[in-house]
């Protein structure tokens, strides 16, 4: 089961941050076909939002074949995301560790790593494009 | 669909003044209904009209299709938590909930007892020696353990601090989804009624200034920035809300239910406060260039 948080300061409808949380947690893994995800009443009560908006995710994700109904039981996920590359994430995830742990060696701050990385990953993605 | 609240030309006057005028507004059920407005723009008055405390002076209103505290079935069908949460001081919280059973028909003995001990309530505890908190959860525990299908709450949270605040609509939402109520809510802090209405009626001076469900709202307004000109230079179709003009720039907050696709404006969108804001206050909604940008 996974537990929603919302960002009140992102400008980000709330519906589309639960919907946002559930693909990101189907991609890591978290989530997988079968599981189960939290009712509407406990979403609604755990972070004090009305149930319309939990409703209109869930319907999202059911319209996305990412998650069925069942009448009476609950939602539950059909489909995952991450796929075969799930075996991957592991060392995917140590390499980017040892490379985390290097740039802090050589001295930058969070805030500088976070643009390395997304000024690498830009690039290279415009490059794949061409 | 049923139709929560229905009001037609109402209106209600207290000695010589208008409290309430010319109110014509449909809340369909199954939504949480904020109701806003400065304070002295009717809220309560209306409010009052919906539990039938209060005849109109003017005009009809019907709750759930039915008069207003017309009998004894209607008055079990909606549920009211009067401002700042009321409770008898002298009387424990076990006393509050054998009196809500007393007066109750269809009184959820079980659900009320469970959501004392949820809030670790001490039965014999004297309501005045709670919380501001406890308080209200203890009258809004009575308002829902009625089971009723419109609950009506007025200015509920505006007297507590932020933690009882966010308990309290955590409560509400939980049962709001679980009993599939419908709600009414008047507060005038828009930011807590944010994640929690999904309809809105804006009362200012006596008047229904806007009325509808918030995504459509928020939707069909847009904030238009652009070089100094007037209204007429404005796309066609829009009805402008509020107006300011600097020097340079003029903004506009309009309502246009299709897109704004006129290059020479940049339009942004617009949050509930905003909205709600510029139907209270005309320009004093309209924030600095620099303070949107963020």
């Amino acid at each position: 089961m996974i537990e929603f948080h919302l960002d009140t300061r992102s400008g980000v409808a709330p519906y589309l941050q639960l919907i946002q949380q559930v693909r990101q947690a189907l991609r890591l893994g978290l989530l997988q076909e079968g599981d189960q995800l939290p009712t509407v009443k406990e979403v609604s009560g755990a972070l004090a939002i009305n149930p319309n908006t939990v409703l209109k995710a869930y319907r999202e994700l059911e319209y996305e074949g990412l998650a069925a109904a069942r009448p009476g039981i609950g939602t539950f996920v059909t489909k995952t995301l991450a796929g075969e590359s799930l075996a991957a994430h592991e060392q995917l995830s140590a390499d980017l560790l040892a490379w985390y742990r290097k740039a802090r060696q050589a001295g930058l701050d969070g805030e500088s790593i976070d643009a390395i990385y997304q000024q690498t990953i830009r690039s290279a993605v415009q490059e794949e494009r061409v | 669909m049923t139709t929560a609240v229905e009001a037609r030309g109402l209106g209600r006057q207290y000695g010589g003044r208008w409290a309430l005028t010319d109110c014509s507004l449909t809340i369909p059920a199954g939504h949480v209904c904020g109701l806003v407005g400065p304070n002295g723009a009717g809220k309560t008055t209306l409010l009052n009209l919906a539990t039938g405390m209060l005849a109109p002076t003017t005009g009809t209103i019907s709750v759930l299709g039915g008069v207003p505290a017309s009998g004894p079935e209607q008055l079990a069908r909606v549920g009211y938590v009067a401002q700042d949460t009321p409770t008898y001081a002298g009387l424990s919280v076990a006393d509050h909930l054998r009196f809500g059973a007393h007066m109750n028909p269809h009184w959820d003995a079980g659900l009320a007892r469970k959501r004392i001990e949820q809030l670790k309530l001490d039965p014999k505890q004297k309501a005045g020696k709670l919380s501001g908190g406890q308080r209200a959860q203890l009258a809004l525990t009575l308002a829902l353990a009625k089971r009723p299908e419109l609950l009506i709450l007025d200015e509920p949270i505006a007297s507590l601090d932020p933690l009882a605040r966010r308990e309290f609509l955590q409560t509400l939402m939980a049962a709001t989804a679980e009993q599939e109520l419908s709600v009414l809510m008047s507060s005038h802090l828009v930011a807590d009624l944010e994640r929690v209405t999904d309809y809105l009626v804006v009362l200012v001076g006596s008047r229904v200034q806007v009325a509808g469900e918030v995504d459509d709202l928020l939707a069909s307004h847009h904030l238009l920035t652009g070089p100094v000109r007037d209204a007429s230079a404005l796309p066609a179709g829009v009805e402008v809300i509020t107006e300011s003009k600097t020097g340079r720039q003029s903004t506009y907050l309009v309502r246009s239910t299709a897109p704004i696709s006129d290059p020479s404006w940049v339009a942004d969108s617009i949050d509930l406060e905003d909205l709600v804001l510029a139907y209270m206050g005309g320009a004093t909604a309209v924030r600095p260039t620099l303070a949107s940008a963020r």
